[in-house]
């Protein structure tokens, strides 16, 4: 089992979605969880203004997408992801890929490979 | 009457969500707050003594007073005011008003950092000292600058100077807050919708503000100079507004919403002493050079190095000064414009000027003797929404 925690541009959500639902078994049922976040790399923030002064935000708003997956299905995954989340811009996120140990999905207590 | 004055009660709210929109997180509530709390502590000071002092029989010009008028005991319901033709109560509550807006102005310059025990003891005795005098002297038929020919329609010295320059006054008093780097962009509005909503309703009270002035005409020509009034300040407002957008544009290559706000505002403030006096072409030129000149003022403050946080003086301070010489320079009613107009107007400015700052620095040395006039730095770091008030306005999304 592996974790794949993706920090994507918060408008390319929906083509990742798209692209993840064509790989996936599960097609509209495939589990993810999206959070919200700020940070940054390469990419600077837009310019704001107040009382004509410049500030630049030092960090940018992305999202960050967690899917846990079976072996087979990891590699699919990532190239769906980059399918979906590329432009080719400085500021298009990385893509993480980790063991996981375990997993229990709460309302069973089913664990491992089946709760995935 | 009644409705006027409804409406410019209506201001401070608008003006509480205008300040509160600029202000960061950590002290929107205690920003509204400044705001809202003059609606109580003035609302109580006007009828215990402050419309005596500023309204009552003029004790040599200077100040008002009557015994009868102390919590307004001799002002039957069926008292008429003057020769108006309404109930005296109508007029008291109009210019109460204004007595409460005055105060909740300032409290903008002073904003994320005063201590709000201090805020509403300087509320209570800058009234007291500094705004009953100001209205006795220029709105009082005896007040001395009014029998001097000092025209102030709607209150530009009385409200906006005296409000502006005790603002800056008080924001050099007591210091920057501890995040301000003159020069850059280093605090950040966090709420601008809140501040185009506020700049909206302000605008739609100052309607009460500026026309229900027009009672302190003489009767014949109080009904048109209310629709005179009316009408120049919504021209002066859209004037401004259009100015100081299109200027900063050219300028620093963006139209902001904060711009667009401000600009009507410092329109608002300047129509406000000439609004029944002036043409509205001549109200057109007030608020186009308000809205440009006021956007400059408010970048003064970076040069000058104090820290004014919402720009209390920028706007009201220096539209109301644009607003008070114009209107010896443009009026054609109840006196052809003039140079010895514009000199009276500039007697005004400065005896306005004037008391602000002696009528300030006093009340805030009083102020200091009893309670400190600034929040701890560890107060001001957390906010003095939870350490003032023990609340905050926004929760983060987690739990319910």
């Amino acid at each position: 089992m592996k974790l794949i925690q993706a920090i994507i541009r918060p408008e390319r959500l929906e083509a990742v979605q798209r692209e993840l639902r064509s790989v996936l078994d599960e097609q509209e049922h495939y589990r993810m969880t999206v959070q919200t976040c700020e940070g940054h790399g390469r990419q600077e923030g837009r310019v704001e203004i107040v009382r004509g002064r410049e500030s630049r935000p030092r960090l940018v708003e992305k999202l960050q997408v967690t899917i846990a997956l079976n072996d087979a299905y990891v590699e699919p995954a990532v190239q769906a992801i980059l399918r979906g989340a590329r432009t080719g811009q400085v500021g298009d996120g990385k893509i993480f890929v980790t063991p996981l140990e375990d997993c229990i999905r709460i309302r069973t207590g089913e664990r491992g490979g089946k709760a995935v | 009457m009644l409705s006027s004055a409804a409406l410019v009660l209506l201001m401070v709210p608008g003006l509480a969500l205008f300040y509160g929109g600029m202000v960061r997180r950590k002290n929107v509530l205690t920003t509204i707050m400044h705001s809202f709390v003059c609606m109580a502590v003035v609302g109580v000071q006007w009828v215990l003594f402050g419309y005596a002092l500023a309204f009552g029989t003029s004790q040599g010009g200077w100040i008002g007073w009557d015994w009868s008028l102390v919590g307004l005991r001799g002002i039957t319901m069926d008292k008429a005011f003057l020769d108006k033709g309404i109930p005296e109560l109508a007029f008291v509550m109009f210019q109460g008003k204004f007595a409460i807006i005055t105060p909740a102005l300032i409290s903008g310059a002073i904003a994320e950092r005063v201590r709000f025990p201090a805020f509403l003891l300087f509320t209570l005795l800058w009234t007291t000292l500094v705004y009953c005098p100001l209205a006795h002297w220029v709105w009082s038929p005896d007040g001395w600058l009014c029998k001097l020919g000092v025209l102030d329609f709607a209150g530009g010295t009385v409200v906006h100077i005296s409000a502006g320059v005790s603002a800056l006054v008080l924001a050099m008093r007591i210091g920057p807050r501890r995040d301000y780097v003159p020069g850059q962009a280093s605090v950040m509005p966090h709420n601008l919708p809140f501040t185009l909503l506020g700049a909206g309703l302000l605008w739609f009270g100052w309607f009460g503000f500026n026309a229900g002035s027009a009672v302190g005409l003489p009767g014949p020509v109080a009904g048109p100079a209310a629709a005179l009034a009316f009408t120049t300040t919504q021209t002066a407002a859209a004037a401004a507004a259009l100015a100081w957008l299109l200027y900063e544009w050219l300028r620093h290559g963006r139209p902001t919403s904060l711009g667009l706000a401000s600009g009507i505002i410092a329109g608002l403030v300047a129509i406000t002493p000439a609004a029944g006096f002036v043409t509205p072409l001549s109200a057109l030129g007030i608020g186009a050079l308000s809205g440009v000149v006021c956007c400059i003022a408010v970048q003064w403050k970076s040069r000058l190095r104090y820290d004014d946080s919402l720009d209390a003086f920028g706007v009201h301070g220096v539209g109301g000064m644009i607003g008070a010489v114009l209107t010896g320079a443009l009026c054609f009613m109840p006196v052809e414009a003039s140079a010895a107009q514009v000199g009276k107007q500039l007697l005004g400015v400065g005896v306005g000027v004037g008391t602000a700052i002696v009528g300030t620095l006093a009340v805030s040395a009083l102020v200091h003797a009893c309670t400190p006039l600034r929040a701890s730095d560890e107060e001001e770091r957390d906010g003095l929404d939870i350490t003032t008030h023990g609340e905050r306005a926004y929760h983060a999304a987690i739990g319910h």
